[in-house]
């Protein structure tokens, strides 16, 4: 056979690529940082990638105005520091920031609730784009939105930035426990769901027959311990996000390797005993329930 | 067939599922086991290491003691597909101290040497003993750059580098695919690893030639 017809064929971008790309990250858990020395630390403590941004969620919530994708050359700077995945936020709504950071040479865009929305109504198309994305949601419905809108990978939106796990608890039961319902539809059943929910029709027959979402389904939003990353993934999360939770914690290499080896260990008690011991403390939080509906990230985008 | 899924990160149900169907294509039952912790591994008859993050996986492997559980398997001469980190973490040498190598096949890789995610692809591969071309899923794939002449010495002249410690009586590697001239899968005594994912997709033959000795690789 002709090799060079091989690589005539070869294709890039393709949601194979795309989707295979977010199952590699599956058991791992992807580290927020803000710069190439918190970078070198997360791959130490054993992250599968890093998100880069340019303030993790607890100080966004500290400091107010408008959280804006970070500057794209840092980038650049964290690929050349480390050899894992490096990812970035933008704005929901905002192609040029998504295309920006594509050519930056992200390996996977995040339309990310935590900064600030260019656009309350519509996310980004994001079946051209060659890198992958990452979208939160809150249930079934906004997850396939965001599919048939190009996403690779779910994450749970949760309450970034609070140390509070409750939201992502929630957000998971909520996409878990109405796929276990859909499982029992029969057709027409999840043809009505389908329209009660505002989600594709295609992709509810599909969740439905999978008894998964046909991504990869992560969990973030206020994850700040060894015993919330076992959790979620106690709740059918395939990863882990953690935002705030590393570099707001007393020691964050500790902290990193600990979750690191929660999620693997995460059914097994006696092993999450001795890792959480050796976790130190955790970032201190917010709890949800004090929080004024307006200031809930998670309200960001449908 | 017990077939262990290394699970400590990675593509870990798209492996269960493949070696199912490809047990299942052969009138067997394979009977998956995810492997987190150690124990596990010497019950295994094969082994599937999977794609993932290798830094991550050699961390956990080293941790949780899988490790030296997973050369005893190879040097017992138990079959194992190792894809992509999986082949990482498998080979001799992957030129990073960010990775701890298990020495089971003789190559070093260069990792990520397809460039970053968006320079990650699929295309159709020529493989030895297969018929027709297979769908290669390359996904922040490591390249071969060096192969072993299993004569047992070190390949890269030990100079920093490591002992074998698998297959010590030497079967050479066979490449079995090359792409533009590099080699992106090989073989060496039970031992099969591949740059690409052949989990990600129903085509089963990686698994035949791994596994079930259906594919006719010799006369090269």
């Amino acid at each position: 056979m002709d090799e060079v017809d091989d690589i005539e064929e070869l294709k890039r971008g393709t949601d194979l690529v795309k989707r295979g790309f977010a199952k590699m990250q599956k058991g791992g858990v992807i580290m927020d940082v803000v710069n190439r020395e918190q970078a070198r630390i997360a791959e130490d403590a054993g992250a599968v990638a890093v998100m880069h941004l340019e303030a993790v969620p607890a100080d966004i919530r500290k400091r107010g105005g408008v959280a804006r994708m970070a500057n794209p050359a840092d980038i650049a700077e964290i690929t050349d520091e480390v050899s894992i995945p490096v990812m970035g936020k933008v704005r929901i709504g905002h192609r040029k920031e998504a295309e920006i950071m594509e050519a930056a040479g992200a390996d996977m865009v995040d339309e990310s609730e935590v900064l600030t929305p260019a656009e309350e109504k519509y996310h980004i198309d994001k079946r051209d784009f060659t890198a992958p994305f990452v979208c939160g949601a809150r249930n079934l419905g906004e997850a396939l939105r965001r599919i048939d809108e190009g996403a690779a990978m779910i994450r749970t939106k949760g309450e970034a930035g609070t140390g509070d796990v409750n939201q992502a608890v929630h957000h998971q039961r909520n996409i878990k426990s109405a796929i276990r319902k859909l499982e029992g539809m029969n057709y027409e059943e999840r043809e009505m769901w389908a329209r009660e929910n505002e989600a594709p029709r295609d992709l509810v027959h599909e969740t439905a027959d999978l008894g998964r979402l046909p991504v990869v389904n992560f969990a973030a939003g206020g994850i700040a311990t060894p015993a919330d990353a076992a959790l979620m993934m106690y709740h059918g999360c395939d990863g882990i996000f953690v935002g705030s939770g590393i570099f707001g914690a007393e020691d964050p290499e500790m902290m990193g390797s600990a979750i690191v080896e929660a999620v693997n260990n995460w059914d097994d008690p006696e092993a999450l005993f001795e890792i959480a011991s050796d976790a130190g403390s955790g970032m201190r939080g917010d709890a949800n329930v004090d929080l004024p509906e307006e200031e809930k990230l998670q309200n960001r985008g449908n | 067939m017990q077939a262990g899924v290394i699970a400590v990160q990675g593509d870990v149900s798209e492996h269960a599922a493949a070696i199912e169907r490809a047990a299942a294509a052969h009138g067997e039952a394979a009977e998956v086991v995810e492997i987190r912790q150690s124990g596990t591994v010497p019950d295994c008859d094969v082994l599937l290491m999977p794609g993932g993050e290798s830094t991550a996986i050699s961390r956990l492997l080293a941790r949780e003691g899988i490790d030296d559980e997973i050369r005893d398997h190879v040097a017992a001469g138990k079959p194992v597909l190792a894809t992509c980190a999986g082949l990482i973490v498998a080979a001799t040498d992957a030129k990073d101290e960010r990775v701890d190598t298990l020495d089971l096949i003789d190559v070093t890789v260069d990792r990520n040497a397809f460039g970053r995610q968006k320079d990650s692809f699929e295309a159709p591969l020529a493989v030895k003993g297969l018929e027709s071309p297979f769908p290669a899923v390359f996904i922040r794939a490591p390249l071969i750059d060096e192969v072993g002449d299993g004569s047992g010495v070190p390949i890269n002249g030990g100079d920093g580098g490591r002992q074998r410690t698998a297959d010590p009586d030497g079967d050479a590697v066979e490449v079995l695919a090359r792409w533009d001239g590099d080699p992106v899968a090989v073989r060496q005594g039970p031992v099969v690893g591949t740059s690409f994912h052949p989990e990600l997709t129903s085509d089963s033959r990686i698994h035949d030639l791994a596994f079930f000795d259906t594919v006719e690789v010799s006369g090269q």
